[in-house]
């Protein structure tokens, strides 16, 4: 069972975060291999922010990701720059309200999620990356619940430990309903090849 | 051999990335002293030893520049501590006068390189393996060193230990061959107990002051050290020098000072012959390589072996001084020895110089800013193979 991951958004959304809690789950919480990288811009913050997680039950090889199985975006231009990658068939995690779908391919299980809307709800739009995995976990059980909290646990400093275990749990409960009403890609779709020339 | 001290050791299971094992590994070793001029993409080694060292009692100084921190280091080690600096590319140019300075004085100390795409500026964010041939001929003058060079980030750990023992075990800079993707990938990291650390203390004077020669050879041609202000005559300079550290330049001294600091290194070549092997026993074709292109290649050797071929790794662990022996051994076996690097065919030449024509030598060159195609060294696999 080997995983290929991207998660991309923009600096100061808690990508690398959100990759590096997921790669701690599988790697430490449950028996399994993670390698993480993460692509670096010029910028100091506020550029594009992407990492790349491989996840098996083997020891990872190679460690980068050019067509990954799971695709989680936080950004129009994320969107946009790595929709096309996406393996036939895989998975697209969607935070709904900054992402406008458009020449979504057909053959993707898209599923969305207000993360930052929820993140604010609960009083600190900083944790949408900590609803976001919650999202993940829930959707794609790439990796379990239990190790997925554990590794939250982890990473966040102690005071605001109930915060984030609370929007790890909102955005896990958020992908356990949508996956009882079905995926639902929201906008047009077309072809992949139309897709492509756009890029 | 005595072991590390608990208080340095981050014992447990991390989630961290090459760099920052790196700098444990330096602490876990005993470095209680590094001077850089941080640059990408090995800034996270002396970011987390600048945060790290004050809490052990450790120091770190941002120097002005690298000619600066390769010197600084030196002379904390003279001062009695273990030391390090941290660099890429374009740093470890300007750092190459002082590594020539740390081998003829024989200090015992360690170079961290997260090699970069290059020449010059090149890519800072991505990586390469270029600085290969530099980590061996880069300063002027003839020396031996050695050269370590990690493919995961658990090896970015325990090599640097290591490298450390090593460097106190010859006397000499001790060359650390990282690259950005070993550097910056994040992968699970086990600290042990630092009782399980093992570490090769410094080589003290045991002879008083008076009687002591601070470059006297011991039974394995490396000398014993003694610090400044510990009473010893400690007279260090880059000058052919006699046993007392003085300077005397003439050729014989030359003959005696130079040979003996190449053959404390070649005496030691079974010691210093670190390979991990696996399915070269019976093999047709032997992928040669080091670092994250050994990583790499492991995946082109489990392509070739779906398709029925008979192929095994020897991954150099220390490749310099360069396993001869070994290779001499290997090479009249197979068919093939190929080699996979991050550079443009480096390495590949003293592999080539070994196997002495008795079986074809594949180089697969790559100019850097990312990592090969398991393809592309499958495709050399199956030339070897014919």
């Amino acid at each position: 069972m080997l995983k290929e991951i991207r998660i991309a958004g923009f600096g100061g959304q808690g990508v690398i975060l959100s990759a590096h809690i997921t790669g701690r789950a599988v790697a430490l919480h449950e028996n399994g291999y993670a390698t993480m990288t993460q692509n670096y811009g010029p910028e100091a913050r506020g550029g594009a922010a992407s990492a790349a997680l491989v996840i098996s039950d083997q020891p990872v090889l190679f460690p980068y990701v050019a067509n990954p199985d799971i695709l989680v975006v936080l950004s129009q231009e994320a969107f946009t720059r790595f929709t096309p990658e996406v393996k036939e068939g895989g998975t697209l995690l969607v935070e709904e309200d900054l992402v406008h779908m458009e020449n979504l391919p057909q053959h993707l299980k898209v599923y969305s999620i207000p993360a930052t809307r929820i993140a604010e709800e609960l009083g600190k739009k900083m944790v949408l990356n900590v609803v976001m995995v919650g999202f993940f976990c829930s959707i794609t059980g790439a990796v379990s619940y239990d190790a997925c909290l554990a590794a939250v646990k982890d990473c966040v400093p102690a005071k605001f430990l109930d915060l984030n275990i609370k929007a790890f749990d909102r955005g896990f409960q958020f992908g356990q309903e949508l996956l009882v009403k079905g995926t639902k890609p929201e906008a047009d779709t077309e072809s992949e090849a139309i897709l492509e020339s756009a890029n | 051999m005595t072991h590390a001290d608990p208080r340095c050791v981050l014992t447990g299971t991390h989630f961290i990335n090459g760099d920052a094992a790196c700098c444990e590994g330096a602490l876990a070793a005993g470095a209680r002293f590094a001077a850089g001029y941080p640059i990408t993409p090995s800034t996270e080694v002396v970011e987390r030893f600048a945060s790290r060292a004050p809490t052990v009692g450790g120091i770190f100084i941002q120097m002005e520049d690298e000619l600066a921190a390769s010197i600084a280091l030196q002379g904390m080690v003279w001062a009695g501590q273990k030391s390090f600096t941290v660099t890429s590319g374009p740093g470890y140019s300007l750092m190459m006068e002082h590594i020539g300075l740390a081998a003829m004085t024989e200090t015992p100390c360690v170079f961290v390189n997260v090699q970069r795409g290059g020449p010059s500026t090149g890519l800072p964010t991505l990586p390469a393996q270029g600085d290969m041939m530099q980590a061996r001929f880069g300063s002027h003058g003839d020396y031996s060193t050695i050269s370590l060079v990690p493919s995961t980030p658990q090896e970015c750990f325990d090599l640097t230990v290591t490298a450390f023992n090593l460097a106190e075990q010859f006397r000499v800079p001790v060359m650390f061959m990282m690259d950005e993707c070993v550097g910056h990938m994040t992968e699970k990291v086990v600290i042990p107990e630092a009782s399980e650390i093992e570490l090769y203390p410094r080589r003290r004077a045991s002879k008083p002051p008076g009687e002591f020669l601070l470059f006297e050879p011991g039974p394995d041609l490396v000398p014993e050290m003694a610090h400044a202000g510990e009473g010893y005559n400690v007279y260090v300079t880059g000058l052919t020098h006699d046993n007392r550290g003085y300077p005397l330049m003439n050729p014989k001294m030359q003959r005696e000072l130079i040979t003996r600091q190449f053959e404390k290194i070649s005496r030691a070549a079974d010691q210093l012959t670190i390979v991990e092997s696996e399915g070269v026993e019976g093999a047709d074709v032997v992928i040669v390589a080091y670092g994250i292109t050994a990583r790499v290649s492991r995946r082109a050797i489990q392509m070739a072996r779906d398709k029925g071929l008979k192929v095994g790794l020897l991954r150099l662990i220390c490749v310099w001084p360069f396993p001869e022996k070994l290779i001499r051994e290997l090479a009249p076996k197979v068919k093939a020895l190929v080699m996979p690097e991050l550079n443009m065919g480096q390495v590949v030449i003293e592999l080539e110089r070994c196997a002495g024509g008795k079986c074809k030598v594949i180089s697969v060159p790559h100019p850097g800013g990312t990592v090969h195609k398991p393809a592309d060294i499958l495709e050399a696999i199956e030339r070897g193979a014919q």
